[in-house]
């Protein structure tokens, strides 16, 4: 089993879970099993054209999986994929 | 919904964005959250990551210090609640850029920095649809209870 991670303002969306458990082979195979239970998490995560929303960040344990294979990162046994929002914003 | 702040927790914030005048100072509260009312316990001031020469008008939270911050805040019992900024010399109310990447639940407290010196602080919070940002409730509460 590996692990979903999820921040907390998508925690309304997941019963209140803040640590998931999934079965899959890569990052984009896990979120599928997310979006599937739980699907009014899609449309935060995913935008009408099916791409990653520009503030979602995932991370496998600590590493950024745009520095790796995106979507197709593998994930293994105790792995923890990590949902994490993109904070930002500015005065003008 | 009606957002507690303890003073000292207030005067922290204050001082960050003072401390980063005339640049944006950020960072995460971590508190409790119950139904329409949350709470803050603490807040981790963080570095603003935004390009050096803009960081007058922009901030940016590194993500792996956002991991970081969920991790403490999990050993703590409490939770990632908000997000704290300042904005320097102008009024505290969101910006376009605010707007732009605020994500809903959370809540955005926004100090104006004025010459220098925390003027008003104001929370807000983005509507699920993302369509605006509306004003909170901001409940100061004198020493640490």
């Amino acid at each position: 089993m590996s692990h979903i991670r999820v921040p907390t303002p998508l925690r309304p969306y997941t019963e209140g879970q803040g640590k998931l458990e999934v079965e899959a082979g890569t990052v984009g195979e896990a979120l599928l099993e997310l979006t599937t239970k739980f699907p009014s998490i899609g449309p935060h995560l995913y935008n009408e054209d099916g791409e990653l929303r520009p503030y979602v960040n995932l991370f496998v344990n600590d590493q950024d999986v745009r520095t790796l294979d995106g979507e197709q990162t593998p994930i293994k046994e105790d792995d923890t994929l990590m949902i994490l929002p993109s904070i930002a914003g500015g005065t003008i | 919904m009606t957002f507690t702040v303890p003073g000292p927790v207030m005067d922290e914030i204050n001082g960050h964005g003072e401390k980063s005048y005339p640049e944006e100072g950020a960072g995460l509260i971590l508190g409790l959250s119950e139904g329409e009312h949350r709470e803050a316990r603490q807040v981790l001031p963080m570095p603003n990551h935004f390009d050096s020469h803009k960081r007058g008008r922009r901030y940016r939270l590194d993500p792996q210090e956002i991991l970081q911050a969920e991790e403490r805040a999990e050993q703590l019992g409490l939770e990632v609640i908000g997000v704290f900024h300042s904005h320097p010399d102008h009024p505290s109310a969101p910006s376009q850029t605010d707007l732009d990447w605020a994500v809903p639940w959370y809540v955005y407290l926004i100090t104006s920095i004025e010459k220098g010196a925390a003027s008003e602080t104001r929370a807000w919070r983005m509507l699920e649809d993302h369509s605006r940002m509306v004003e909170e409730i901001l409940e100061i509460k004198d020493g640490d209870g």
